[in-house]
């Protein structure tokens, strides 16, 4: 399946601070990379499935990062919105080879859920 | 070509070039497949016979001697006929006519050729890289220039926190050194181990007097004739007699490379260890196999079978690469790391710790298969988990469980009540306090204790770290039977742990943890990093504990504070420029308008705060809009802060006609003082010129309401939600006194308070008695505390805009990492 992607190369996995993030902007909007503590790289669509907050402003922890707006807590690999919350962000295909990061974009699978006001 | 052996025909000719830990245990294997297959010559660069280059690390310790670690003498090599040439490397292959010729001059000629060159220690090329004391970390004789040194004492700065710097750096240090370890990266030896495990290495290491400096970029080795010191980017400087560079290793293929063997990143072999020539094989680190190349033995072992097999004659033996675990080898310091521990995607991380014994388990399972395992402490199921990690095993079975490690089961499960009841009264129960069975047994029977507090207040049994409040609950319970109703369960911090802020506070610093990894060590959180509610509140208890000291961690900072303005529901900022005592002048009102053309800022608004708050500002265009408002004086307000938000006045004795002093003055002041703290929860201070209160005082964290006699101080009001009136606190009659107070009032709500508790609920929490206790019955005790509060303040007050306008500070937060499309 991998073979079908197409991946660009946005930058390092150093460029994103770890257990933080750094915004891609595309034509799909603001991508948000995520980097963990075990520095595990994810790409989200940077809309929260709640109201549209910044994914990337919020704090990263595990797997997972908090929305800034109202602290949804969304899981980094599946955009999945966790407990009680229903709702998904936007994700995009990433991967890392020797250190740089590359997003599968064309594979970009919109989020649901939400009252997202962009 | 012809792979059966045949004795009366003459033997073929093998060459091995390298006689080092592959080279040589391929030689081991075809001897006992084929023993008479081949004529074979061995060059070895080094003067000495094979040895186990991985325990020279022991042998710089002073465990081992070099006889102990040989692993075949020149007896060896003669019984088996084999003709060793030890110092002499070989220069070139000739593939035409297949020998090879050496530094000496000698030329042998080869059937088959094995190339086992091993690799070399990176040596980062900063000016003074070849100054004499310089040294990689590789064969005996970088040992014997280590031991030299030793002999003299002196300064030893490893470059490198690996496993090979980091063994050098012990080995350095038992040997009398003074050894700095200088590391690029903020975790050591971060290739093997996580955060939490690399923080526990870390402080094992400077237990034991090694410094330890990470994020450390070496700019220059600094000396004339010899090493004198190793100069960072920083600018620092250590002074040093010696320098190991231990900061990777080259894999040795420039013989290979010149002779047109293909290269990459290592000699390419195929599975079967074959290179792009038929005749020759390679084993080692100097090979590249599917892309990979090794630095441990184990994997060069798999491989150096395989290639004897080959040479032996068969055409099946292939080698596939090898999953690899490593362990650190530092007497007395257990690490483990194997496979892929990142975790992420549809993994689980299943975390144990223990703090008593220092214990940090870590194991990363996916899809009932475990992917990789680092161990810290306790490494002795390290070959369990790293078996069933290579096999694939199902641990679907033993999941609940796994942590435990294999000897996990009936006896282990030993009921905790039982184990108490069963200790003898002297038994410790209290490590902090040194407090022992007997002495809590006796206290609850004899004084009447019937609860955990009282049983702290008593002995002091749990009363430091709390990890022992377990089993004084049990002794509550053996020693009370029915009569014991257990605890009211204080709410944990958060889901991470069973622990309550207080318990957490107490535990920072009754064991001086240090920093968030420490805390969640010491204190077993379930997570590997917290959450969002408990990762903000370690940051700041640390922060008030070690002032000046602990380093601020933005990542456990809600984004307001990490990017100080305050994010809008649309996800712009706003950015509120401080106005001192609520008082502002035409210059910074010009400069205010001149940033809200410039930057089409949409909205402008005066607070309830008594300032100027400008709305819709674009994330990238906040260090620009701070720097023209840096410009005209103006700094930030903290309007998002857990701090000093604002300090209200009123006009005051200089223009109104019922003032008693100066309030507008005194608020000023007041701001001037307490700008840039960090608190529990939010901060506002008033300062009414007479008891009309036009500043609201009544209702603030802490207000003053001047009368003509002085200076009145309400403490715990609060405006929001619960509205609150202040309580008189006390009266005073100076300025000085004021400000002394406030400090003092700040300070105990800084270490008294909860995290995300304001003054008029913990007010209400401690009692009004309480605070007064501390601040107005104890004179020395509220010098002390506005000296602390004074001493923090000496840490805080850099304006968090300019060092960001000018990009020194957090710049990859403003700016977008890539655009494309
Ligand atoms: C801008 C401002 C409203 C205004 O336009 O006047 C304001 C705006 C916000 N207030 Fe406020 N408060 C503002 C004065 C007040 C006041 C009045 C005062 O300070 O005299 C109060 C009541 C006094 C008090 O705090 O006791 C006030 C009580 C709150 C509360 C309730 C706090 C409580 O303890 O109950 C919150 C919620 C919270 O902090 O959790 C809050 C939270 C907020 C937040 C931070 C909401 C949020 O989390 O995003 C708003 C941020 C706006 C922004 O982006 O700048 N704001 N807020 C005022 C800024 C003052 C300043 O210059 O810094
Ligand atoms: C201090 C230290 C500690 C280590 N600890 C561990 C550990 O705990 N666990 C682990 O798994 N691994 C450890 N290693 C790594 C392990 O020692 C190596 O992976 C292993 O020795 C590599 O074997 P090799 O045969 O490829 O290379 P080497 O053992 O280096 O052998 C190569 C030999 O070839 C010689 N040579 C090179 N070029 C020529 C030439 N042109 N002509 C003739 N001879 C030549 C070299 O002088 C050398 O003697 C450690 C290494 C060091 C240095
Ligand atoms: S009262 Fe405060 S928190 Fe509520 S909308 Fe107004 S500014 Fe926002
Ligand atoms: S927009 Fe993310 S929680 Fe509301």
């Amino acid at each position: 399946m991998d073979q079908s992607i197409s991946w660009i190369t946005v930058g390092s996995v150093e460029d994103i601070p770890r257990q933080g993030s750094r915004v891609v902007r595309t034509d799909f909007g603001d991508i948000a990379l995520f980097r963990t503590v075990t520095d595990e790289v994810y790409a989200l669509e940077d809309r929260c499935p709640h109201a549209g907050g910044p994914l990337s402003q919020g704090i990263v922890h595990g797997a997972r990062v908090t929305c800034p707006l109202h602290s949804w807590v969304i899981d980094l690999a599946s955009g999945e919105a966790v407990g009680p919350d229903e709702g998904c962000a936007g994700h995009c295909p990433v991967r890392v080879v020797d250190g740089a990061v590359q997003l599968g974009l064309a594979a970009f699978r919109p989020g649901r859920g939400g009252c997202g006001h962009g | 070509m012809s792979t059966h052996t045949n004795p009366s025909t003459p033997r073929e000719r093998l060459v091995v070039v390298g006689n080092g830990m592959a080279g040589i245990r391929t030689l081991e294997e075809l001897l006992a497949k084929a023993p008479d297959r081949y004529d074979i010559t061995v060059f070895g660069a080094e003067p000495h016979p094979n040895y186990n280059r991985i325990m020279l690390s022991p042998v710089l310790a002073g465990e081992k001697t070099f006889e102990q670690i040989v692993l075949n003498g020149r007896d060896w090599y003669e019984a088996n006929g084999i003709k060793l040439l030890t110092g002499d490397r070989v220069e070139v292959i000739d593939r035409a006519h297949r020998t090879v010729t050496a530094m000496s001059g000698l030329t042998v000629p080869y059937d088959r050729l094995l190339i086992a060159t091993g690799s070399t220690p990176v040596i980062i090329p900063v000016p003074g890289s070849t100054l004499p004391g310089v040294v990689g970390f590789r064969d005996l004789a970088d040992v014997d220039t280590m031991l030299e040194a030793a002999a003299k004492g002196g300064r030893a700065v490893v470059i490198g926190g690996g496993l090979l710097g980091l063994e050098a750096a012990n080995g350095l240090k038992v040997k009398g050194m003074d050894v700095t370890v200088l590391h690029l990266m903020d975790t050591l030896m971060e290739r093997q181990l996580d955060r939490s495990a690399g923080a526990l290495l870390r402080h094992e290491l400077e237990r034991r007097g090694i410094t330890v400096l990470t994020g450390a970029d070496t700019a220059e080795i600094v000396g004339n004739e010899c090493v004198s010191a190793v100069r960072l980017k920083n600018g620092q400087e250590l002074p040093a007699d010696l320098v190991v560079m231990a900061v990777g290793i080259r894999p040795n293929m420039a013989l290979g490379k010149a002779a047109g063997l293909a290269c990459g990143r290592g000699i390419q072999v195929d599975d079967a260890m074959t290179t792009s020539d038929p005749a020759i094989l390679s084993v080692g680190e100097c090979v590249e196999h599917r892309g990979q190349t090794y630095g441990l033995v184990a994997p060069l072992f798999e491989m150096a079978k395989v290639a004897a097999a080959r040479l032996a004659g068969s055409s099946e033996a292939i080698y596939t690469g090898s999953v690899t675990s490593t362990k650190l080898k530092v007497t007395g310091v257990d690490v483990f790391s194997a496979g892929d521990f990142t975790g992420g995607k549809d993994c689980e991380d299943i975390v144990f710790r223990d703090a008593a014994r220092g214990v940090y388990k870590r194991v990363v399972v996916k899809e009932n298969r475990i992917l990789g395992a680092v161990l810290y402490g306790d490494t002795k199921d390290g070959g369990w988990y790293f078996q069933m990690l290579k096999d694939g095993t199902e641990v679907a079975p033993v999941r609940d469980t796994l942590i435990f490690g294999q000897s996990f089961g009936g006896e282990g499960a030993a009921n905790p009540k039982a184990a108490v009841a069963a200790l003898p009264d002297s038994a410790e129960i209290c490590g902090c306090n040194g407090v022992c069975k007997g002495t809590i047994v006796t206290a609850i029977t004899e004084k009447g204790l019937s609860n955990l507090d009282e049983v702290r207040a008593h002995t002091k049994a749990s009363a430091s770290c709390g990890s022992c409040t377990g089993q004084v609950e049990q002794l509550l319970a053996l020693t009370l039977g029915d009569g014991y109703a257990g605890e009211a369960k204080a709410k944990p911090m958060c889901k991470c742990t069973d622990r309550t802020h207080d318990e957490v506070r107490r535990a920072i610093t009754a064991l001086t943890l240090k920093s968030i990894p420490d805390v969640m060590q010491r204190l077993e959180w379930r997570t590997p990093d917290g959450c969002h509610h408990c990762r903000p509140a370690l940051n700041y208890y640390l922060l008030c504990e070690w002032p000046g000291e602990y380093k601020d961690d933005s990542r456990s900072r809600y984004i307001n504070e990490r990017v100080h303005a305050n994010i809008q529901k649309d996800g712009t900022y706003s950015v509120v420029p401080r106005m001192w005592g609520g008082l502002t002048s035409a210059k910074e009102l010009r400069a205010i308008a001149d940033v809200v053309d410039k930057f089409a800022i949409p909205t402008v608004k005066v607070t309830g705060g008594q300032r100027i708050d400008l709305f819709g500002v674009k994330k990238e265009d906040l260090p620009a809009v701070w720097a023209d408002l840096n410009a005209a004086g103006m700094v930030s307000g903290h309007a998002y802060a857990k701090g000093l938000r604002t300090v209200k006045t009123c006009v005051g004795s200089e223009w109104c006609r019922f003032g008693t002093q100066d309030s507008t003055g005194l608020g000023v002041k007041l701001e001037r003082m307490t700008w840039g703290t960090w608190t529990p929860h939010k901060v506002k201070l008033a300062v009414s010129g007479c008891p009309r209160n036009c500043a609201e005082a009544t209702i603030k964290d802490l207000g003053v309401v001047c009368v003509d006699s002085g200076y009145e101080l309400h403490v715990g009001g609060n405006g929001g939600m619960h509205v609150r009136a202040c309580d008189l606190l006390v009266k005073v009659e100076t300025e000085a006194e004021v400000l002394e107070y406030t400090g003092a009032y700040m300070q105990l709500y800084r270490e008294e308070a909860r995290y995300l508790e304001r003054t008029a609920p913990w007010l209400e929490r401690v009692g009004l008695d309480h605070i007064k206790r501390r601040l107005v019955d104890d004179a020395e005790g509220r010098a002390a505390l506005n000296a602390r509060f004074l001493f923090s303040q000496s840490f805080s007050q850099d304006d968090p805009w300019a060092e960001r306008a000018n990009g020194s500070v957090d710049r990859h937060e403003f700016a977008p990492l890539a655009q494309v499309g």
